[in-house]
């Protein structure tokens, strides 16, 4: 039934891209690879972006909040995944993991570090959540005092000044640096492919290397800009929407 | 002490392979700099022009090199420019086969990326110079070219220089990227290293420290260098 479907729009499609100059023959044999691509690269950067948030939040607190130790702890955390590539830490991650293979089979994570996407979540999570973490202290540091002052004088504990006054406010302020950040991460995504995960990147080279046709990095480069563009205007949505009631001097 | 052996200079070691690859990477990063500035501060330029033709070939540069990953930048550049060049020779020597250097190829990679972002910070600080400037500076009669070079460039560079030292730090880091197309930098010459002896946590962790090396001294000189280029501001609060 779907089938009868999709075959006319997928043949339309083929007979269209070959009217305007593509390669139909090469689009017929790699078209739905690159949907697939596109899926995985997607399912990196919204995975990565997730629990690099949760990440990020303790991190940030501990920036903010913590003492001597746990807030220089949390600053070198920042430093050292800011500070270098990403595909230096991709590597260190997949490779490294396969050094100490025995050790992570007899602690029973070995399932994990295996398979190169969840490496690459595994280090993308780690390296976003680095970003974020700053991203969150900067719209923390923001805040006047007195939205603290005000919590505390409402008798309010310090989780619930920061779930209810300090969190909201800050998120807000960083919210368009986070709308960055997932830019950001679309594109380094493709550094997975470097590691054999058939993001949009990999399948690209996939097809480039069979093919020799110049023409899938011009898929792979409008694929990518579309993603890229999508994110940019549901910011520019999430920021009038959640950030309404502020005055904004633009 | 296992490690110290590793990383010695000589044909036991692997500290002098390394060297060198850290060696090409900062040749790399600073090859890639003028390129790169230069062309950003023309499209920066370009978009404040006044020919709207201009001004949206300008625009379009930046978002298409903003939003592509540099990985892709960098094939579309190093196999693009191959098969290119290869056609166009074709034309004047059949059957001619065109090989592009592939530091070259980084280098024009990686520029067109610092262009485009390098672009927002010089627009965005041509944007921060009063218009007065530029007028006084032909009221004195300054020729157009010694307007810019001696009245506007001079505070552009002071607001710019903050965001050019982040597109440094982002490139220094770009430029491991390029290893994937057989360069000898820093980041392959670590991958040799591990393939030969298969100790890939510590050899990748000394490259991710090296790398960490290279950003706290940029971070050290940019300093410095901001603190230069502000030397003629007076900031309330300042002694």
């Amino acid at each position: 039934m779907l089938d009868a479907l999709l075959t006319p729009i997928g043949q339309g499609f083929l007979a269209v891209a070959g009217f305007i100059g593509l390669n139909a023959d090469l689009m017929d044999r790699y078209g739905l690879r690159f949907l697939q691509g596109v899926w995985v690269t997607v399912e990196l950067v919204g995975l990565s972006m997730i629990f690099g948030a949760i990440l990020a939040l303790p991190l940030a607190v501990a920036r903010v909040e913590g003492g001597r130790i746990t807030s220089r702890l949390a600053f070198g955390y920042s430093y050292f995944f800011r500070g270098t590539p990403l595909l230096a830490q991709t590597f260190l991650v997949y490779y490294g993991a396969g050094q100490f293979r025995e050790f992570f089979t007899d602690i029973g994570l070995w399932w994990f570090f295996r398979d190169a996407f969840n490496c690459a979540v595994f280090t993308f999570t780690l390296n976003t959540a680095a970003y974020q973490a700053e991203i969150l202290r900067g719209g923390l540091q923001s805040l006047p005092v007195g939205q603290n002052e005000g919590g505390k004088s409402l008798g309010l504990t310090r989780y619930q000044i920061y779930r209810t006054i300090l969190l909201p406010q800050a998120y807000a302020v960083g919210l368009r640096p986070l709308g960055n950040e997932v830019v950001l991460m679309i594109k380094s995504s493709a550094i997975a492919s470097v590691v054999t995960v058939y993001d949009l990147m990999g399948v690209t080279r996939l097809a480039f290397s069979r093919s020799y046709d110049m023409e899938v990095y011009l898929w792979a480069a409008v694929l990518y800009l579309l993603m890229v563009e999508i994110v940019r205007r549901v910011w520019d949505v999430l920021e009038r929407r959640l950030n309404r009631h502020v005055a904004v001097s633009r | 002490m296992e490690f110290l052996t590793l990383l010695s200079f000589g044909p036991g070691g692997w500290g002098d392979e390394i060297a060198r690859g850290a060696l090409l990477t900062v040749e790399l990063a600073l090859a890639t700099l003028p390129f790169g500035l230069a062309l950003g501060l023309l499209v920066a330029l370009g978009k404040d022009a006044p020919s709207p033709v201009v001004r949206s070939a300008a625009t379009l540069f930046t978002t298409v090199f903003r939003g592509l990953p540099e990985l892709l930048t960098l094939f579309i550049v190093y196999y693009g420019g191959q098969m290119l060049l290869t056609r166009l020779a074709g034309y004047f020597w059949p059957g001619a086969n065109v090989e592009v250097n592939q530091f070259l190829a980084g280098v024009v990679a990686l520029g067109l990326v610092l262009a485009a972002f390098s672009s927002e910070v010089f627009y965005a600080a041509l944007k921060a110079v009063p218009r007065g400037q530029k007028e006084a500076a032909a009221a004195l009669g300054l020729p157009k070219w010694q307007a810019f070079r001696l009245v506007v460039f001079p505070q552009l560079w002071r607001v710019a220089l903050p965001g050019l030292s982040n597109n440094w730090m982002v490139l220094m880091k770009d430029t491991s990227l390029v290893s994937v197309i057989a360069i000898n930098d820093l980041m392959r010459q670590t991958a040799i290293a591990v393939g030969v002896t298969k100790q890939p946590f510590f050899f990748y962790l000394v490259a991710c420290l090296i790398y960490l090396v290279f950003s706290i001294l940029s971070s050290l000189v940019l300093t410095r260098a901001e603190a230069r280029a502000s030397r003629g501001l007076k900031r309330a609060g300042a002694k």
